[in-house]
């Protein structure tokens, strides 16, 4: 009966955090438009991708702008277990649920403002999305799902590791790995291995989603592995950030 | 038994191989402090730990405020307040903040909330600090903030983990006081701490913590005579004086230096008594007489053979 309650309270103390630490808003909104400025104004021409290098490059800026937010959220899941202050909440009994879900919650909110910032300076720079109202909603949908899953998995991993430091490090992967998907150029024009790489890894199919939903050609093959791998690193996330919270006293 | 606020039997706890307690009994009555001293390392926070439900117990019952710990987990959290070893305050929000977080998060305190952590601010002397982050907050002022912390929701028992550790004297005078004001309300304190002297001062009753076990249990006064080595200390002021006495206390020894010798006694006044007489006898007068009693110090050598320093690991 009081999870949902000290859930909100929980926001509410993640929120002051973030206002109150501006490198990590920095991080998770200005960032992915300043990518894109580069991206855009300094390569955009040299890449020949078909279309406009904004309308292609934008879906993949999105996903981008999800995993730049998440470095600040391992790193204060993290201060919280290193720094004392869980006992205090255990013994209050807070649930464990209300604390990660504050965090998670928390990191999604980060992701959205960070989103509808960069798809506000897309529009700026001639981003012309073909998309419908409902294929609209459906990237809403993708964004969500994703910013959840990813969210689980960068609390867990907030937990597992030792300090606030490598917490930080640890989500560096996630923001290294857009680059080595279809985000910035297509996977058929990498070098043989890379482009394999790219092409299963799972941020493609959610950005091949996106991509085609802002086109207003939706693939319905691209949406369902999509929703699998979001669902898959979700589930490993939670289940990862349940037993890591349980066993760190 | 009903003003038992803390009952421990048989209490074992041990991380793989290494045992951290090993079969510890002890009990702390209603409104008093019961200070668990032992040097870094004895397994002071692992008891606590267990003690507060944070930590599972391996063997042992444990009640608290009443409660078992392990079946009624939710009943003993809500009669209890821990600051544990390192101040958990949550260092980017002000102390009005932190406060009012653990009001939010506290069921108990309804209503009143603002209330509540003005008469904190107000008693723990943070008003000024108040709307600072607690992460500009001095190490004296980030434990006030911490136990205030604790008190929100008047918890009966409070467990204070090494509460001084690493505080200047003056800061650690302060928290001595606010933990009398606590006694004084009638709430129930656990104290541990490596301070000899802080046991000493705070304590009605400690136990001494040894590689897990609890090698002496009583009052400060119980475990001082617990040890030999008690001793009046006469001093005089010619040498010849010094001489004539220390003939006649043969088992003495004598500081020429400072012309005093220390003649061994229980501290009884029959014995005192008897000494005094023994003066008189041979027209000796002492310029100084006092009674000395090991400190704690002395007491921990003595009851676990080794000093409180322990390697590090």
């Amino acid at each position: 009966m009081n999870t949902k309650s000290h859930s909100l309270v929980m926001l509410r103390r993640n929120f002051k955090h973030i206002a109150r630490n501006p490198i990590s808003v920095f991080n998770a909104v200005l960032m992915p438009i300043i990518i894109m400025l580069m991206f855009v104004y300094m390569m955009g021409d040299a890449f020949s991708v078909g279309v406009d290098y904004i309308d292609y490059a934008t879906p993949g800026l999105i996903l981008l702008a999800v995993c730049y937010g998440l470095g600040a959220t391992a790193t204060s899941v993290n201060s919280d277990m290193t720094k004392g202050i869980i006992n205090r909440f255990k013994v209050m009994d807070v649930s464990r649920g209300a604390v990660l879900t504050g965090h998670v919650v928390a990191s999604l909110l980060t992701n959205l403002l960070a989103i509808a910032a960069l798809i506000g300076v897309a529009f700026l720079l001639g981003f012309s999305p073909a998309a419908s109202f409902l294929d609209w909603l459906g990237v809403a949908g993708v964004v969500v799902l994703l910013g959840f899953a990813a969210g689980w998995l960068t609390v867990a991993l907030g937990l597992a590791a030792k300090s606030p430091e490598t917490a930080g490090m640890a989500a560096v992967p996630l923001v290294m790995l857009p680059f080595f998907s279809s985000a910035i150029v297509p996977a058929d024009k990498m070098g043989p291995g890379l482009r394999q790489f790219a092409e299963y890894q799972p941020f493609t199919p959610i950005i091949e989603t996106m991509r085609g939903l802002l086109a207003g050609t939706p693939s319905s093959s691209d949406a369902i592995t999509a929703v699998a791998w979001c669902v898959g690193i979700g589930l490993v996330g939670y289940l990862w950030a349940r037993s890591t919270f349980t066993k760190r006293a | 038994m009903t003003d038992s606020a803390i009952a421990v039997s048989g209490l074992r706890k041990a991380f793989k191989d290494k045992i951290v307690l090993n079969g510890i009994d002890l009990e702390v009555r209603e409104g008093t402090v019961f200070s668990l001293l032992g040097p870094n390392g004895a397994g002071k926070t692992t008891m606590v730990n267990v003690l507060t439900t944070l930590m599972k117990a391996d063997g042992g019952t444990v009640r608290v405020a009443g409660h078992d710990i392990a079946n009624e987990a939710k009943a003993v959290r809500a009669a209890i307040g821990v600051t544990g070893q390192f101040a958990a305050v949550d260092e980017l929000l002000s102390g009005q903040e932190n406060l009012q977080l653990m009001v939010d998060l506290n069921r108990a305190t309804s209503g009143d909330g603002k209330r509540v952590v003005a008469e904190l601010l107000e008693r723990f002397d943070l008003v000024e600090a108040a709307q600072k982050p607690a992460s500009t907050y001095s190490g004296g002022m980030r434990r006030k903030l911490d136990l205030a912390m604790t008190l929100v929701g008047n918890p009966r028992i409070i467990f204070l983990d090494e509460p001084t550790t690493g505080l200047d004297p003056r800061s650690r005078r302060t928290m001595w006081s606010m933990i009398r004001d606590l006694v004084a309300d009638g709430v129930t304190i656990f104290l541990t701490t490596q301070y000899l002297e802080e046991a000493d001062q705070l304590a009605d009753r400690i136990a001494v913590l040894d590689k897990g076990r609890l090698v002496a249990q009583g009052t400060a006064d119980d475990l001082k005579r617990q040890i030999p080595g008690t001793h009046v200390r006469l001093r005089f002021t010619t040498a010849a004086q010094l001489d004539a006495a220390a003939r006649i206390f043969t088992d003495s020894t004598r500081d020429d230096e400072a012309l005093a010798l220390r003649v061994p006694s229980d501290g009884g006044t029959q014995s005192l008594r008897a000494l005094l007489d023994r003066l008189d006898e041979h027209s000796l007068s002492a310029e100084e007489f006092s009674v000395h009693t090991p400190d704690l110090d002395d007491v921990f050598l003595a009851l676990t053979g080794h000093t409180t320093e322990v390697d590090a690991k």
